[in-house]
Parts: structure tokens; C-alpha cells; sequence
């Protein structure tokens, strides 16, 4: 019995020892990431609750624990991108801040503002094919009213040979 | 009783601008005059209406009225007297009688000016003005009533018009009180200045439709409108900047901005009303842009009611948006009318707007302006897009997104860019011809002048590739306006025989418009200094620290001294604040600053205030968080350093003088020149 | 040239233009009665049946011995979903009267599955264990649930869905007793 006793305690030792082992890597594994780093990525996220409230800024209870969750991941050895793809797979794309479809984004927006300037620009053209020789847009203005007179008396001419 | 009076006297107010509305039509179309003008009477009655409305919805707000549920939902015992009045627009019912009652008092102030050169304008402008404003009483009398009430029923308590049957009036004790937000001084200024930048648009947009309903498309509606466009746009632009500078101070996140949807909604219209009051100009001048000037306020309009509509029916998701209601499918119906009506009449009327001149090369001033009615519209389909592709994307994919300012940041900063680069060259550019020559010999002293401002800002300041473009663009925009005026002061001291000051001055009363404009612009320019410092270079750290411990940030030390905490139970307070010392990086003592958490028991909502310590060059500013408890043993600060940023400020001021000067009435500028007798020999391209 | 320059600004908007302008006009008023409806819209309709919704249990919880299950596959069950967050304070009030209910109400035809609406894991299961919730429990991935359901993103919500699959109601708030949810849901087990 008292053999027992002691091949026991043996074992005990040795599973505390072990035990230990195991833990130390774990309490040696750096520092906790400071809230600097949490704050990087998170102010790229959004709060998955709250309206279009960055998750830095965002002062609830279940923000906090966002945090922490990024803080813990980041402890892990995580990288920025492993905790973002881990947020976007738990709430959806909606929760980064700027679109995962970068082509749709930015190339409409684009697309449209080009196909304006076109336009505006071969409208322009229209205007400016009509070859004025002038350089001054006052002769131009000048120059329509005497054609213009000359339609008018053209014109009451006209009227007055229908009435003799 | 009183509520149901104010109910009461609201319906007569919805009635009587229907009224004014088909009288206005039927006497225009049957040719009665004096049906017109007991339209125009009418719409003349609708402002003593609704200040009358008003004052007992104010009366009800000061009393504690408790019983009316809008005067539950915004007051509380605690509120100072001034805040309850300021909870009028406070809350959504409030604020559509509080943009109702501004709509009437422009209405009138327009149908009080002198008609005879322009009879047919009259009924059309008392329609649409009278259609919009019978919307938004319309929003009030049936679906957001102000003076609803609260009754105790079988089902619970609920809010009702008119008394349910089996029912008892029901007085809660005490009210939930305003948003804290909303109680800071800068807040209260905020939305009324937002709403009269709206509602002042709505005139201008009444005149162009009677333009172009009437035929009347030459400029007749740009010169009455002119000076309402020019005060709209400066409420929207002192709206614009206060919700910046009240986010900065009260909203506790370090920003401005950082577009919101409801912000970029404000936004928009900002967007087209600059590109529109640009564009009368050429109008003016040279008879061009007819085309522009009428999509640009119809634009502004239709965006102005938009963005209303996006903010208020629960569309978009938003940190500003107010409770979603019934109003949507009305504003819906609304936006679908007067979008539909207006495209209508424009197409209909788009070969009146002929043009007077034409344009003759791509670089003279009217091909400027053209570019810069593109810019600003490109920036408004940015916007526009980043507005409502979460929507579109959650409709045709189930999946959200959002767009974030990454994507504005990037998508409209080459395009304000190239808008500051505009800036700076139209003072050179001539008007109707011009080549590369000319605009070139205009040009190339203060270019090289900005080259070595930027080369001198590289080797000092900073290396960032972004900044340099932005701070030598800044440079040559502010040389070529200073340079401008100086020229004018100068040849004015000249041939007037006057010294600096008596030449700045009156070269500036007697040309309001293009030096108040050269004022804008310099102020401008001066926010953009302040804006690319913050945006470029802020740095941001936290900490959780104990009394006496430090944090360090950008040369800065911010040493924790003390905290306490306390309540103000008559204002319904509790306090807690911090006090830290700041030191430079010699160990110089700088001040001392109290950053501040405020919790508001009523409506369970804390408020973060900043301790800033200001300075041109840049602004310390520190935070409570708590992120963990605030205790002496760890507290935690979050700590910006935002370079420049007061150089915004200060040009958000700058910008004020100037907008004023411009704005000033003066007689027509056509009898000025002739009482000067003696021409003033400005020989520049620029003119 | 004159003339030209006049007859060019008389010609009215050309066709295309119109069609193309009247087409976005009619585009952009569509995509905002569609926004408004959803904006709109309450949840999900009682007396209409459910669409097929996919559970996939938090670690240590299970149905059947499976880790995952769809709502389709317990088709002649009483069904009880009740959505949770753990950062809801009301949803504490109510967590210890369902695990009540779901321990009388075992083996009886009625099957109560919890839902975490955006929520931490970690949370998540501190909340679980708190409480000492037994009964299957799946996180509301990418809120597909939710938006399913059409929910108003409050939380705690319970729908009660009868043995056909239809919606027969919903709890909006927590309970505050187990009579409360017993009286809902005995008349689903016998109709």
C-alpha cells in the first residue's frame, strides 16, 4: 500500500510536471496585442449592429466584445486579413468598409463620368464646327443681326409684293 | 385642447395651400386674374398659419405637455427652457412643421415682391412652391401628426389624432428627453441651417419651372433667383460646415466627416447648387449654358427632396437617420412626380433654350466653366453611386455591402483635385478666346512660384506623393487669387490716387461679386490646407493608464492627473472627467485638458467631449473611453494628433466674409459703372 | 454659320436621349419603391409558410446526433426559433424560462432551436454556458436567418412554426414566464 502510495504521487508529480510543460509556451506567448493594433483592424470594420458605425468608435457592449475577439486573434498570430475573412464569414460582406467587388465599384462610377465627358466633349465639337472666321464672339453676335435683318426684310418684301 | 387646436389650425394651413394651388392653376388656364391673385393672398395667409401652429407646438414643448407624444419623445423635465424650443426639430413630426414654416415665410417673402415684368411667372411659381410645401403639411396632417396624442386603450397606450372610443387620455410623468446629442449649442444651429439651405433652393427651382412652363426660357428666371440661389447655398454651406465642426467637437471620433449616407445626402444638392451658381454666370455673360443652368436646379431640387426622402423613410440604414414611418410611400410618390414632371418640361422645352453665342475654344473661360459643371457632377455621381449601390446590391444579391470612405476617399480625391486646379486657373482665363499662349502667359509665374513652395514643402514638411499634389495645388490657387487681387488694388491705388487699404476696400464694395468670389475661393483653399493636414497625417493612439502614468504621441506627452465624477441630477447628468497635463517634446508644460464623458439618465445615451488643444500648426485631442471602467487605477484615452486641421476652421470663417461680400445686395452693377465716370484701366487677360 | 448654329439649338432632345434618360428615370424610381418595400416590410408572414432555413449548431450542441439541420427535415414537428444575442440584456431575462421549457417539453413533438444573431463565438458560448442552455443553439451565419425571416434586427424575437411548416407567430421581446410560451405552443401540439 504504501508502494502504492508512492507510485501515486510519482505519477502526480509527473502529470503536474507535464502539465506545466504544456502551459508554459502558452503564458511565454508575447504580449497582448495593445489596443493600437486592435483599433488598425477595427477601423477598417463596421459594426455589424449598430448604423454605419466604425467598430473603433463604437461604444456597445457587443462592440467591446468584437474587440476582444480581435485582440484575442491577433494574439493567436493572426493576420489582418485572417480576422477581416473571419468577419466577413460570420456577418457578411457588409461588415468591411469597403466593397469586396472592387471591378463593380469603381468601374461604374467611372464608366458613367467617362461617357459624360465624351459626350459633352462631341457636343462641344457641334458647337465650335461651324466655322466662324472671327475671333471675337461680339463680331459673331454682330454679324448675326444683319443676316437676321436681312431675312426680316427679305421677307417683309415679300409680304408686300403679296399685298400689291 | 390646445393640441387639437394646433391640429386644427394645421389642417386650415394644408387647405388653404391647396387652395392657392388650383386657384393659381384654374385662374392661369381660364385667364382670371383675380383668381390668381386671391391665390397669391393665400399663399400669403399660410405664414401667420403655421407660426401660429407652431407657436402652440412650442407652447406645448415649454410646458411639459407630456400627453402629446412628440412633446414625450423630445423634452424632459430636466431640459433648460431654450433647448425645448429647440426640440421643435428635434424629432421628425417637429422638423417637417419646422421646414413647412420656413417654406411659408420664403413663399411670402417671394409673392410680396413686385410682379408687374413678370405676371406670367406668378401662378406657376405659387403652384410648385405651393405643391411642395402642401407635401410636407400633408406629411404632418396625415401621417406624422406633432399633436398626436397618447391614450390608454384596451391594446396598451398608443398615439392618436383624434380620441379612440373607449379610451382615456394618458399623461406620462416625465418625457424622454431630447438626443444628448442634440444639446450642444453647435447642434442646435445645425438643422435649421441645413433646412433654410434646402428650402431657399425650392424658390429658384419654382422660378425655372415657370420658365419653362410659361416659354419664358430667356433670363428673367436667373436674375430674380440669382440672390435667393446665392443665400440658399450659403445656409447649405454653413449647415454643411457647422455638422462638421459639431461631429469634430461633440461626436467624439476625431472626424469631420465620414460619409454617412445621410451626410453625402446633405451633400448633393451642395454638389449641384455650386456647379449652378458657377453656371448662371455664364449665363449672364455670354448666353450660354441654358441647357445647365435649368438641369442644375431642377438637379438641386430633386436631390434636396431625395436625400429628405432617404434620411426620413428607413431606406438607408444611418447613424442620422430618424425612426422609420409611414412618409415613405408618400415622399416616394412625391420624388416619382416631381422627377417625372420636371424631365418632362425639360425635354419639352429644351429647343427654347437656344443659346446666344457659341463656345470657340477649349480653353477659354466658357470651356472652363464646362469643366467645371462636369467636375461637379462627376463628384455627385460618385456619391450618387456610393449612395445607392448598397441598396442595389442588396436587392439583386441579398448581400449587403457598404461603401466606406476608402471608396470615396479615392474615387472624387482626383476629382476635388482637379477641381482646385480649376480653381486657380479661371481668374486667368479669357473669355471667348484663348490658346495655350495666352492662358500659358498667364500662367507661368505662379506655377513656378507653387513648384517651389511644393519642392520647399518636400524637403521640410513631407514626402507623401498625395500631399505634395494637394499642397502645390493649394499654393498656386492662392498665388494666382492673391495675385489677381493685387493686381486690382494695385491699379486701382494707381489711377485713383489711394493708399492699400482705401483701394482694398472699395475695389472690393464696388465688384462684390468677383472679390467676394476670390474671397470664397481663398477661404477654400485655406480649408483644403486644413483638410489634406488631417487626412494625411493624423495619428491616433490608446492606452489604459493609471493617475500619473504618460502616453506619448507625435512629440506630445499626455500625463493622466486626476479623474472625478459627479451628477447634476436637475439636468439629468452624470460627469465624469479626466484632467491631464501636456507637455512638449522639451518637457515644456502646455496645458491642461478635461476630457469629458457625459451620461444622460432620461435617454440612457453617453456623450464623449474631447480636451483639444489648438494650435495652427496642428490640434491635440484626447478622449475618454471606456472601453474598461474609468477609474484612477486604468483609464483609458484615445489620443489624435490632427495636423492643420484649424487652418479648416479658419477658412470655413474666411469663407463666411467672403459669401457675405458677395452676396451683399448693391444696386445693378450696370448703374455702378456709370457713376464712376473714370474707367479703371485693367488691362489683363482676365477681363 | 449663324443659321447653323440656330438650327442646332433648335433641334429638340434627340430620341435615343430620351429613351435612354426616360429608362434611368424609370430604373432609379423602381430600385426605390423596392428599397421602400423592403425598408417597409414587418417579417416574415404569419400564415404563410417558412422558406428553408439551414442551422449549423455551435460546437457541443446537436439534433438527432447531427451537427446541423434544416427546417424542412422537421416537417410534423412543432418548431420554436428564438433569436438571441449575448449582448442582449432583455434575452437574458427570457434564456433560463426556455431552457425550462424546452426540459418539460422534451420528447413532445416540439423541437426549440435557438439562433445568435450577430454575435461572438466567445460570447456566444459564455452566454450558453451561463444560462446552461441545452437545446440546439446555431450562430445566425452572415445574418442569412435573419434576412430570411425578414427580421427588424431586434432581438429577442421567437417565431412559433407549426407541424405544416407555416408561420403561426411571433414573439417580439423576451417572456416573462413559461405559461407564456406553454400557451402558444400547446395549441400547435394539438390543434
Amino acid at each position: 500500500m504504501m508502494n502504492r502510495l508512492v507510485r501515486n504521487t510519482k505519477y502526480a508529480t509527473l502529470l503536474l510536471l507535464i502539465t506545466i510543460g504544456f502551459a508554459m509556451p502558452i503564458i511565454a506567448q508575447g504580449a497582448t496585442p495593445t489596443d493600437d493594433e486592435v483599433n488598425r483592424i477595427a477601423k477598417q470594420l463596421y459594426c455589424p449592429v449598430c448604423e454605419n458605425t466604425p467598430l473603433d468608435v463604437c461604444p456597445t457592449d457587443a462592440c467591446r466584445q468584437w474587440r476582444e475577439e480581435i485582440r484575442t486573434m491577433l494574439a493567436d498570430g493572426k493576420s489582418e486579413d485572417e480576422i477581416k475573412k473571419h468577419f466577413v464569414d460570420y456577418y457578411g460582406a457588409r461588415v468591411l468598409n469597403e466593397p469586396p467587388n472592387r471591378v463593380t465599384t469603381y468601374l461604374v462610377p467611372a464608366v458613367v463620368i467617362l461617357l459624360g465627358a465624351l459626350l459633352l466633349f462631341r457636343g462641344f465639337q457641334l458647337w465650335t464646327k461651324p466655322t466662324v472666321p472671327e475671333t471675337a464672339s461680339g463680331t459673331a453676335k454682330r454679324e448675326a443681326k444683319p443676316v437676321q435683318q436681312d431675312e426680316y426684310v427679305a421677307r417683309l418684301e415679300e409680304e408686300l409684293k403679296k399685298r400689291k | 385642447m390646445i393640441a387639437d387646436l394646433g391640429f386644427g389650425v394645421l389642417v386650415v394651413t394644408f387647405l388653404v395651400t391647396l387652395y392657392s394651388v388650383f386657384a393659381a392653376i384654374y385662374g392661369e388656364l381660364k385667364k382670371i386674374p383675380a383668381l390668381v391673385e386671391s391665390a397669391r393672398r393665400a399663399m400669403l395667409l399660410t405664414w401667420p398659419l403655421l407660426t401660429l401652429t407652431a407657436g402652440i407646438l412650442i407652447y406645448l414643448l415649454v410646458n411639459n405637455h407630456f400627453e402629446v407624444q412628440f412633446v414625450y419623445e423630445v423634452t424632459s423635465r430636466s431640459m433648460p427652457t431654450y433647448l425645448k424650443v429647440t426640440a421643435w426639430w428635434g424629432g421628425q413630426a417637429g422638423s417637417l412643421l419646422f421646414w413647412s414654416w420656413l417654406m411659408s415665410a420664403f413663399t411670402s417673402l417671394v409673392t410680396l415682391r413686385k410682379w408687374d415684368r413678370d405676371r406670367e411667372l406668378l401662378p406657376w411659381v405659387t403652384v410648385v412652391s405651393g405643391v411642395t410645401m402642401a407635401f410636407f403639411i400633408g406629411m404632418n396632417v396625415f401621417f406624422e401628426n406633432p399633436f398626436a396624442q397618447l391614450y390608454q386603450t384596451f391594446s396598451g397606450i398608443e398615439s392618436h389624432t383624434f380620441q379612440p372610443a373607449n379610451s382615456i387620455l394618458f399623461t406620462p410623468q416625465e418625457g424622454r428627453g431630447l438626443n444628448p446629442l442634440l444639446r450642444h449649442p453647435g447642434m442646435v444651429i445645425h438643422p435649421p441651417m441645413l433646412y433654410l439651405g434646402f428650402v431657399s433652393f425650392v424658390i429658384p427651382y419654382a422660378f425655372a419651372m415657370a420658365a419653362l412652363i410659361t416659354g419664358r426660357t430667356d433670363d428673367r428666371w436667373i436674375r430674380i433667383t440669382r440672390r435667393w440661389a446665392l443665400w440658399a447655398w450659403l445656409f447649405l454651406t454653413c449647415g454643411l460646415i457647422l455638422g462638421g465642426r459639431w461631429a469634430y467637437d461633440v461626436l467624439g471620433w476625431g472626424g469631420y466627416w465620414g460619409w454617412d449616407p445621410v451626410e453625402i445626402a446633405a451633400f448633393m444638392p451642395w454638389l449641384t447648387g455650386t456647379a449652378f451658381l458657377h453656371s448662371v454666370m455664364i449665363q449672364e455673360k455670354r448666353g450660354l449654358f441654358k441647357h445647365w443652368n435649368i438641369l442644375l436646379i431642377v438637379l438641386t431640387y430633386d436631390l434636396v427632396i431625395f436625400g429628405t426622402f432617404l434620411t426620413r423613410s428607413g431606406v438607408l440604414s444611418s447613424v442620422h437617420s430618424f425612426a422609420q414611418s409611414a412618409i415613405g410611400p408618400l415622399f416616394f410618390g412625391f420624388i416619382g412626380l416631381t422627377l417625372i414632371t420636371s424631365v418632362a418640361l425639360i425635354i419639352y422645352r429644351w429647343a427654347n433654350l437656344k443659346s446666344e453665342t457659341e463656345m470657340k475654344s477649349l480653353l477659354s473661360r466658357e470651356a472652363l466653366f464646362l469643366l467645371n459643371n462636369l467636375l461637379f457632377i462627376s463628384i455627385l455621381v460618385v456619391c450618387f453611386w456610393g449612395v445607392i449601390r448598397p441598396l442595389i446590391s442588396e436587392l439583386f444579391t441579398g448581400q449587403k455591402v457598404t461603401m466606406g470612405p476608402p471608396y470615396y476617399e479615392k474615387a472624387s480625391g482626383p476629382l476635388f483635385a482637379a477641381l482646385l486646379f480649376l480653381m486657380g486657373i479661371a481668374p486667368l482665363s479669357a473669355w471667348g478666346h484663348s490658346t495655350m499662349k495666352t492662358l500659358g502667359r498667364a500662367l507661368w509665374k505662379p506655377t513656378l512660384l507653387a513648384v517651389a513652395i511644393t519642392v520647399w514643402i518636400f524637403f521640410t514638411y513631407t514626402r507623401d506623393p498625395y500631399a505634395l499634389i494637394g499642397f502645390s495645388l493649394v499654393a498656386f490657387t492662392i498665388l494666382v487669387t492673391l495675385y489677381e487681387y493685387g493686381r486690382g488694388v494695385y491699379a486701382r491705388m494707381r489711377s485713383q490716387d489711394e493708399n492699400m487699404l482705401e483701394a482694398f476696400w472699395t475695389l472690393t464694395a464696388r465688384n462684390r461679386r468677383r472679390y467676394g468670389g476670390y474671397i470664397v475661393h481663398l477661404s477654400i483653399a485655406l480649408m483644403a490646407i486644413g483638410i489634406l493636414g488631417i487626412e494625411l497625417f493624423q495619428v491616433e493612439t490608446q492606452g489604459t493608464i493609471a493617475v500619473g502614468d504618460s502616453l506619448q504621441i507625435s512629440g506630445y506627452t499626455i500625463k493622466y492627473r486626476e479623474v472625478a465624477s459627479w451628477d447634476n441630477l436637475p439636468a439629468g447628468v452624470n460627469y465624469t472627467r479626466a484632467v491631464v497635463d501636456v507637455y512638449d517634446r522639451e518637457g515644456n508644460f502646455l496645458g491642461n485638458l478635461h476630457p469629458r464623458k457625459d451620461y444622460y439618465f432620461d435617454s440612457q445615451q453617453p456623450m464623449t467631449i474631447p480636451g483639444q488643444l489648438a494650435s495652427m500648426k496642428d490640434e491635440l485631442y484626447v478622449l475618454l473611453i471606456n472601453w474598461e471602467p474609468i477609474s484612477q487605477a486604468g483609464t483609458t484615452f484615445k489620443i489624435f494628433v490632427n495636423p492643420l486641421v484649424n487652418w479648416l476652421w479658419l477658412g470655413s470663417l474666411l469663407f463666411l466674409v467672403g459669401i457675405i461680400v458677395a452676396a451683399w445686395p448693391d444696386k445693378d452693377p450696370e448703374l455702378v459703372t456709370v457713376q464712376e465716370g473714370k474707367r479703371i484701366p485693367q488691362t489683363s487677360a482676365a477681363d | 454659320m449663324t443659321e447653323t448654329t440656330i438650327t442646332t439649338e433648335q433641334r429638340g432632345v434627340p430620341r435615343w436621349a430620351q429613351i435612354i434618360i426616360w429608362i434611368f428615370l424609370v430604373c432609379l424610381l423602381v430600385i426605390m419603391a423596392l428599397g421602400l418595400q423592403k425598408a417597409q416590410k414587418p417579417m416574415a408572414e404569419v400564415g404563410k409558410r417558412i422558406p428553408d432555413l439551414s442551422f449549423q449548431f455551435f460546437n457541443g450542441y446537436e439534433y438527432a446526433g447531427a451537427p446541423q439541420i434544416n427546417l424542412s427535415n422537421l416537417r410534423g414537428k412543432v418548431v420554436v426559433i428564438n433569436v438571441w444575442a449575448s449582448w442582449c440584456k432583455p434575452c437574458e431575462q427570457e434564456a433560463p424560462e426556455l431552457q425550462k421549457f424546452w426540459e418539460a417539453y422534451q420528447g413532445r413533438e416540439v423541437v426549440l432551436i435557438g439562433v445568435d444573431y450577430v454575435d461572438t463565438p466567445s460570447g456566444a458560448m459564455t452566454y450558453l454556458k451561463k444560462f446552461k442552455i441545452t437545446f440546439p443553439n446555431a450562430p445566425d451565419l452572415q445574418s442569412s436567418i435573419s434576412s430570411t425571416l425578414n427580421r427588424n434586427m431586434g432581438v429577442p424575437e421567437t417565431y412559433f412554426i407549426d407541424r405544416e411548416g407555416v408561420l403561426k407567430f411571433v414573439q417580439v421581446g423576451p417572456f416573462t414566464s413559461i405559461e407564456a410560451i406553454q400557451n402558444i405552443v400547446d395549441p400547435l401540439i394539438t390543434p
